[in-house]
């Protein structure tokens, strides 16, 4: 991690670990005891290693080997079904399945207005709480933060009542001012999905930030005030660019969450909302595709997770290669 | 974290300068107003949502969106818990059981496998430690399908297990517990243990784990309240209501809407199902910022 985040506690690179003095041990002993520690360890870590294999690594492994293979179902009615290599067929398939691809591009859309808007909503909410203007810090920060520790299902079953047209308490309230939209609508309803997912998110990158807003040293401010630079111009010239790698981890934290969009369309499409589809999402896709077979469903959850992959390594690194010219 | 918020209080007194008045209260305002008006964009559902589990049947779209009428909660409480022979009651106890099972245990796995990255020495630690780091930064819900197709093989769909086991593992977990090791497990504590004859499982359990202890509380919290708040897993593995968590029986509660579930039901569940998670989220506010700054390193 870059050096401004460095002043929290960092993990450590080499971990002041060794435990046993060993100056004086003859070679022999010495290494007894490295394969002594080795077995220790390998004791304690055993029991999530176990797990981590098994819940984490194994099903990625199975879902790729299920990717590459099909089921044939020989006779009239499918009586006696044969699993065969498939080789790249199933991804052929998945991209060119318009459900699929029109999903992945409908999210990447959605990401590319919220993400922004939600980010840039969050450094302004730090910037303002870190300014020496702003009162009840403490409680705005609570509040603004408060919607992480609540479970998206829940909020999204809140936001189905509060949107929908024929329930909404604020249609009539609404239609006073004129507004007679239905926020629920085919065009309106990828709006609706980011104004949840800004509810919902927008706190918990808002305190990432104003952590990092916190490390900057008193001194930095103070030298810049002295110099006339104070308000807006301190916050753009000095603070933005110090709080960058924050920046740059809840960018990458975003662009995963939009990657794997679920509850909030999924509580809406199963509200038989119709603007929602019940293959709004990529993920809903892989969900619902998993009753023509999981060998189509394996091959698309892979794509996901290289899109993914690729779009936040990617990220990181155009930021390193300009952190590093910069 | 290094600077505390009095430290920024005394930082910006330090700072201000006899500036003009007039700017410095309009700047005030400006800036209080923006804050007051995003407070009131987080407040305004959740008020709604409990000013509604308040209204009697029939009444729910009735009078104003944001204040009480036909004050009922009592009668919504009963018919939440009766709905369907008591189901809601089960849910809750559901989620609970996942929540404490599995975010005890991958709270002690964590521990341990933290503990062993950061006060053991041998080869390949790095290795094990990227491979954990890595897996963070690929969403849970990547997982939830390949698990889904892994479980369906293993005919173990549909049962507790197959959303207890996945909630015990936690990699952020065992980050941030190494990071905690670390920092509050001094060596030579250890090292006067082991010379004293402790074996390595009682200088583990009887010295590190208690020094770990007010750390452990935030990773218990962060992996509780996302086993909690999940729903895409459960939603897959399974299919007796009398297994759900709250989250997806709501959620079906929800969509069942059209079948004659009144609509109370979801509403006030909904507000009942939120109530013990703010009062976690109030009473251990200070455990959440730990886990964030240090998240926030990686």
């Amino acid at each position: 991690m870059s050096s401004s985040s460095s002043t929290q506690a960092a993990p450590p690179r080499s971990g002041p670990g060794s435990a046993v003095p060993r100056r004086a041990a003859p070679a022999g002993r010495s290494r007894r005891a490295g394969r002594r520690t080795a077995l220790t360890a390998s004791g304690f870590l055993a029991p999530f290693a176990v797990l981590f294999l098994t819940m984490m690594v194994a099903p990625i492994g199975y879902a790729i080997y299920q990717s590459f293979f099909t089921v044939h179902r020989a006779g009239l009615f499918g009586g006696r079904q044969s699993t065969v290599f498939a080789g790249l067929s199933n991804y052929t398939t998945a991209l060119r399945d318009h459900d699929f691809t029109a999903s992945i591009v409908r999210v990447a859309v959605l990401g590319l207005v919220q993400v922004p808007f939600m980010l840039g909503l969050a450094l302004l909410l730090a910037l303002l709480l870190d300014s020496r203007s702003a009162r009840l810090r403490k409680t705005f920060r609570l509040t603004f933060f408060l919607p992480y520790a609540l479970p998206g299902a829940i909020a999204a079953v809140m936001w189905s009542f509060l949107l929908v047209k024929d329930l909404s308490p604020f249609t009539r309230p609404l239609s006073h001012l004129g507004i007679t939209t239905d926020f629920l609508s085919p065009s309106w309803a990828p709006v609706s999905i980011g104004n949840m997912i800004t509810w919902g998110w927008t706190g918990y990158n808002m305190l990432i930030i104003y952590s990092a807003l916190q490390t900057i040293p008193a001194e930095v401010g103070e030298a810049a005030a002295l110099d006339g630079c104070t308000g807006w111009r301190l916050a753009w010239r000095v603070k933005i660019p110090l709080v960058r790698p924050a920046l740059v981890l809840t960018t990458v934290f975003s662009i995963i969450g939009t990657a794997q969009l679920y509850t909030e369309p999924a509580v809406l499409a199963g509200a038989r909302i119709p603007g929602v589809s019940p293959k709004f999402s990529p993920i809903m896709n892989t969900t619902v595709g998993m009753d023509l077979g999981p060998n189509l469903a394996a091959a698309e959850s892979v794509v996901l997770a290289l899109v993914t992959l690729v779009l936040s390594f990617g990220f990181l690194k155009y930021n390193q290669r300009k952190g590093a010219v910069a | 974290m290094s600077v505390t918020p009095s430290d920024l209080t005394a930082r910006a007194a330090r700072a201000a300068r006899p500036a003009r008045q007039g700017g410095e209260t309009a700047s005030k305002v400006a800036v209080n107003a923006v804050l007051g008006l995003m407070a009131l964009y987080t407040l305004i559902p959740l008020w709604w949502l409990f000013v509604s589990a308040t209204k009697g049947s029939g009444y729910l779209y009735t009078g104003a969106p944001l204040w009480f009428s036909h004050f009922d909660l009592v009668a919504n409480v009963k018919s939440v818990f009766s709905f369907e022979g008591g189901v809601f009651s089960t849910w809750l106890a559901n989620s609970a059981l996942y929540s404490l099972v599995g975010a005890s245990v991958s709270t002690l796995l964590s521990a341990m496998a933290g503990y062993a990255l950061s006060k053991f020495v041998f080869r390949g630690r790095e290795g094990v430690f990227n491979v954990i780091l890595a897996s963070v930064l690929i969403p849970a819900p990547m997982f939830a399908l390949p698990l889904f197709l892994l479980m369906a093989k293993l005919d173990l769909t549909d049962s507790y297990w197959s959303v207890l086991l996945p909630s015990c593992v936690s990699p952020f977990g065992v980050y941030l517990c190494r990071i905690f090791a670390a920092a509050s497990v001094p060596d030579e504590l250890l090292e006067a243990a082991r010379l004293d004859g402790a074996g390595e499982g009682r200088t583990f359990f009887g010295i590190a784990l208690p020094l770990m202890g007010p750390a452990l509380v935030t990773v218990f919290l962060f992996q509780f309240v996302s086993i909690w708040n999940n729903y895409l897993l459960p939603s897959l593995m399974l299919n007796s209501p009398s297994r759900l968590p709250v989250t997806v029986g709501l959620v079906q509660w929800r969509s069942e809407f059209a079948n004659g579930v009144p609509p109370l039901l979801p509403v006030t569940g909904a507000f009942l199902s939120l109530i013990p998670l703010v009062i976690a989220f109030i009473s251990l506010q200070r455990f959440w910022r730990k886990g964030l700054t240090a998240g926030a390193v990686k």
